[in-house]
């Protein structure tokens, strides 16, 4: 039993993890999520409507951030979420302004809630379990406040 | 304000005009849609005064939830009222279907090729969270976004809620006086679901559903159907319907690149690297489009109806459609203009806090609302005097929708 991304090639796993992103090789337009063919995903067609670009590069974005908003759910999503625990346990969610000038949405750290947050304030990725199916742990990226 | 209404939407060569307006009442009913739908088409061709027969092209607002009679609702409509030999259209755009719909008469009327079209909308919905269709679809972000996250449609609108507490000091009452507002609008609504005065203090005492909304912040699904009748100023004319409602301005543009406020059901903007920020935000855009197309500008409207999703989203609209500055919709709230009686009532009708979503007829119930304003029949929730109506919603991938209404 390993633990592995719930989705492949969003995130990289390591001590300091980045999120991945297709930069455009004509225009250097960002974008993520990243283009995954392997997800059934259409190829890359650029996203600026100057550019007809379909090459692209991937690319590490920031691991840092600055909170755009933030919320927490309190009640269990619906299907296709899969509740950790049981019972359900809420847990927080913030959209994040990177220097590469796009907001990225995610599930805030572990033990980490509303509270700890507050638009402009700084955080930084971190990878964590989001369930446990028969092939051992599903990681997700999240983001974590950073405490100064 | 009368001098500015006669030139609304006159810069078109050729006109339409709402010549029927209908709604089935919004609810928990449980029933097939296609009879709120036949409910509300023959609502709104009764107060036309024209025959079914005479309708020469329908248009059904799609539902994604009722199986093959709900893709093709156009022809789901016209069959059940009777086939009449009728050309049909059906649209899907999200939140704004029954826009897209109400356009695509418009435009077969001003192309001449049709005199009298029927736009209907029905939807019957389930019961809580808005959740993805069945199946695992790792391409799709309105999948992904429930699978990876656990982010609801709540929680985006809680997303736009924390923004203004912490850039313009919107307070959790300030939320909940949106609510208060609004079911006081709806109390006399025949259509609307729920007829029930709320107090700040019912708002605060719900429960918290996504930090900062409480579940009285944030709008229900709800079965409805809405109708109306469009025809071409000439048709009206010669039935001599005197005065009518005249649809000034239909807009549904798509976001322009770079689009930097997060939407649901994405999971990340654009960025703004290459390009800078935009000029105008999504929805500023759907708006302004609207004014540009009717000749007029925020401050000929009379009467708003928006799309309150959450109580916090209806002072987002307020600042997008410029009734008053970024920031500063709080304080309009505060000082009452948005209520009926006030500079600028919003939501009359009550607004989604007192209808809950019916998708497909949501935006055609906007219309509805505004009809009966501006013909001066809102018996209960009247806006003196409105000439001039404007609606707004936003729904998923790039679709929203503006229509000016003016008389």
């Amino acid at each position: 039993m390993t633990a592995t991304p719930v989705i492949e090639g969003w995130f990289t796993t390591e001590a300091e993890p980045h999120l991945l992103a297709s930069r455009c090789a004509t225009c250097s337009n960002v974008v993520f999520p990243p283009v995954s063919t392997a997800a059934g995903a259409a190829a890359f067609f650029c996203r600026n409507p100057a550019c007809d670009g379909d090459e692209y590069d991937a690319v590490e974005l920031s691991r840092r951030g600055t909170v755009w908003s933030y919320t927490d759910a309190q009640y269990q999503p619906p299907a296709p979420y899969i509740a950790p625990t049981d019972p359900y346990e809420p847990f927080a969610l913030a959209a994040v302004e990177l220097p590469e000038g796009l907001v990225v949405l995610g599930q805030v750290a572990a033990g980490h809630g509303v509270d700890d947050l507050r638009v402009g304030a700084e955080v930084e990725l971190v990878v964590e379990t989001l369930n446990v199916d028969e092939t051992g742990e599903r990681t997700i990226y999240r983001w974590k406040p950073v405490t100064a | 304000m009368s001098d500015v209404s006669k030139q609304v939407g006159k810069q078109v060569g050729k006109q339409v005009v709402i010549a029927g307006a209908g709604m089935h009442p919004w609810g928990k009913w449980g029933r097939n849609f296609v009879e709120y739908g036949v409910h509300a088409a023959r609502a709104a061709l009764k107060d036309s005064g024209i025959a079914w027969s005479d309708v020469d092209f329908v248009v059904g607002g799609e539902t994604v939830r009722n199986g093959y009679a709900g893709y093709v609702a156009g022809s789901t409509f016209a069959s059940a009222l009777g086939w009449n030999g009728a050309r049909i259209a059906t649209s899907y755009a999200a939140c704004a279907t029954g826009a897209q719909a109400i356009d695509a008469a418009r435009m077969r009327i001003l192309a001449g090729l049709s005199e009298v079209a029927l736009v209907v909308g029905a939807d019957t919905t389930p019961k809580g969270f808005l959740a993805p269709n069945a199946g695992e679809r790792w391409d799709d972000p309105d999948w992904l976004r429930f699978r990876l996250l656990g982010m609801t449609n709540p929680a985006y609108f809680a997303l736009y809620a924390r923004r203004r507490m912490d850039l313009y000091g919107a307070t959790s009452e300030d939320f909940a006086q949106v609510k208060v507002k609004n079911a006081r609008h709806g109390l006399n609504n025949p259509y609307a679901r729920f007829r029930k005065e709320s107090s700040v203090e019912d708002v605060l005492a719900s429960p918290v559903v996504s930090d900062p909304l409480h579940l009285l912040d944030i709008c229900a699904t709800s079965d409805g159907a809405a109708a109306v009748v469009l025809v071409s100023a000439e048709y009206a004319r010669k039935h001599g319907l005197t005065d009518p409602v005249r649809v000034a301005a239909v807009s549904t543009v798509t976001p322009t690149f770079p689009n930097t406020v997060i939407d649901m059901p994405l999971l990340s903007t654009d960025s703004s690297a290459v390009t800078g920020l935009p000029e105008r935000t999504f929805k500023e855009a759907i708006g302004q489009a609207a004014y540009e197309e009717a000749g007029i500008g925020p401050e000929d409207v009379d009467v708003a109806e928006v799309y309150d999703l959450s109580t916090a989203l209806e002072l987002d609209w307020i600042e997008d459609l410029q009734l008053c500055g970024r920031g500063e919709a709080e304080a309009l709230l505060r000082a009452g203009d948005t209520t009926i009686g006030g500079r600028i009532p919003v939501n009359p009708s009550g607004g989604l806090a007192c209808f809950g979503e019916a998708v497909p007829a949501q935006a055609i119930a906007q219309v509805c609302e505004l009809t009966w304003q501006l013909r001066g029949q809102a018996e209960g929730r009247q806006v003196e005097g409105a000439r001039v109506g404007i609606t707004a919603n936003q729904g998923l991938f790039g679709h929203g929708s503006s229509v000016i209404l003016a008389r």
